[in-house]
């Protein structure tokens, strides 16, 4: 039953992406928009580009994903959705972890997939490349999962879209830094391996924890 | 069974109401009345567990809802102000969505019969937001007759509906408490229950008084 409640919140949320593709191509587009300006703005020096790539594409992933957070749990607050789901005999933090699942689905893996591509116009070597998607794989669900905390700290409040940002993005840092460093370190020779690891060590208790976190912060917005 | 017992609540600072106790057994109706901001729908999220109150406790089956908040849970059915209905949806997808989250068994047939019971027949597959207010009332009321909670809970649930959809949402409660269900629910014109075979069924009702 729990699983079938899982399942209907993750098909709805994916359902209502499809339905409003401008909202989730907003975000998207915007990640084109600013990898593809960058290598127009610096000039044709290739190893300027290549130094700057993994930055600049992570910046762009970390923003765009930021522009798609505050809606995760605005529609559903304003519609009463969410006093439903806190009254479902499914536990709650089951369900947020469906529409976490949902908006990494519509906001992550799009950025992931586009990556390699973009990554292109930088003059990334194919090994970059792959160190890059594979560090996008592993930090855009981090993004989503403490990006969710703060959306649904910040719920109900006036201007909540500023004070989440700022809610966010110290916490988005250390993802910058191991995500970007990854492809430096391969670069560099050193291998990205370690990067993975730490990126992965910040994964798994985010995955854990972030749905109780955000349960937690729904109800009180609730109240 | 039902128990609400003393429950205290405040706006910030304002007082809201004070001692308010009141049961509901299997097969009663309750409707709860009082002035525009006394507190209904306050006092109805208590009841269903959304907000604290300051004091007192509401009891489902001799254990606070709190306690038993699973079992409680599966045994309610809450309709607020917001219809929790996504605009972009058909009613029908509506229905079974809404169902799934909630732990209830829908099938697509019943869920067909359900929208055609509320007047909704040849309606099914339209997005909400071609739907006029009275139409999406419906379809959040059609989720009544998909319901198997004893507990109805309905904040306001014959506004905005017309004539012939008033009628039938008094016959659908009355069945349901007929039936050994409960309802409570909030309106600002008086109620009266009758089944589709022409019996009446009684409707308590508990006027809210605010804190002068």
């Amino acid at each position: 039953m729990s699983g079938g409640a899982f399942m209907a919140v993750l098909r709805r949320d994916l359902l209502l992406a499809m339905r409003r593709k401008s909202e989730v191509l907003t975000a998207v587009f915007f990640f084109v928009v600013v990898a593809a300006l960058f290598p127009l703005g610096i000039g044709p020096e290739l190893n300027t580009l290549r130094l700057v790539a993994p930055g600049v594409l992570w910046v762009g992933a970390l923003l765009s994903s930021m522009l798609a957070l505050q809606r995760l749990f605005e529609a559903d607050y304003r519609d009463g959705t969410l006093e439903q789901m806190a009254l479902s005999p499914t536990p709650m933090p089951l369900l947020v972890s469906a529409k976490l699942l949902a908006h990494w689905l519509v906001s992550g893996v799009p950025l992931v997939l586009l990556a390699p591509v973009l990554g292109l116009q930088f003059d990334l070597s194919a090994e970059a490349l792959v160190t890059l998607t594979l560090a996008l794989l592993l930090g855009t669900p981090i993004l989503s999962l403490v990006g969710g905390i703060g959306a649904a700290l910040t719920l109900g409040v006036r201007g909540g879209g500023v004070l989440l940002s700022l809610l966010v993005l110290p916490l988005f840092i250390p993802v910058l830094v191991f995500g970007a460093g990854a492809v430096e370190a391969q670069a560099s020779g050193l291998g990205a391996q370690a990067h993975f690891s730490i990126l992965m060590a910040m994964l798994l208790p985010a995955a854990f924890f972030s749905p109780f976190a955000c349960a937690a912060a729904l109800r009180i917005a609730l109240e | 069974m039902l128990r609400v017992s003393h429950l205290v609540c405040s706006r910030g600072n304002k007082p809201l109401f004070a001692d308010v106790s009141f049961e509901l057994q299997a097969g009663q109706a309750l409707h709860l009345e009082g002035d525009n901001g006394v507190g209904k729908t306050s006092l109805l999220r208590i009841v269903c567990g959304l907000s604290p109150a300051d004091a007192g406790e509401v009891c489902w089956h001799d254990k606070t809802i709190q306690q038993n908040a699973t079992a409680f849970r599966s045994s309610l059915f809450y309709l607020g102000h917001g219809l929790s209905l996504k605009e972009e949806l058909t009613a029908l997808e509506n229905l079974m969505s809404d169902a799934a989250v909630s732990g209830r068994i829908l099938s697509e047939p019943q869920a067909l019969v359900a929208l055609a019971r509320m007047g909704l027949r040849g309606r099914e597959h339209l997005p909400l937001r071609v739907m006029s207010q009275g139409q999406k009332r419906r379809t959040a009321l059609a989720r009544l007759l998909a319901s198997q909670a004893p507990l109805w809970v309905l904040d306001e649930p014959f506004v905005a509906l017309d004539a012939k959809a008033v009628d039938g949402l008094r016959g659908l409660l009355a069945e349901h408490v007929a039936h050994g269900g409960m309802v409570l629910f909030t309106s600002h014109q008086p109620v009266a229950l009758t089944r589709t075979n022409g019996d009446s069924v009684a409707v308590q009702t508990y006027r809210l008084k605010g804190v002068a």
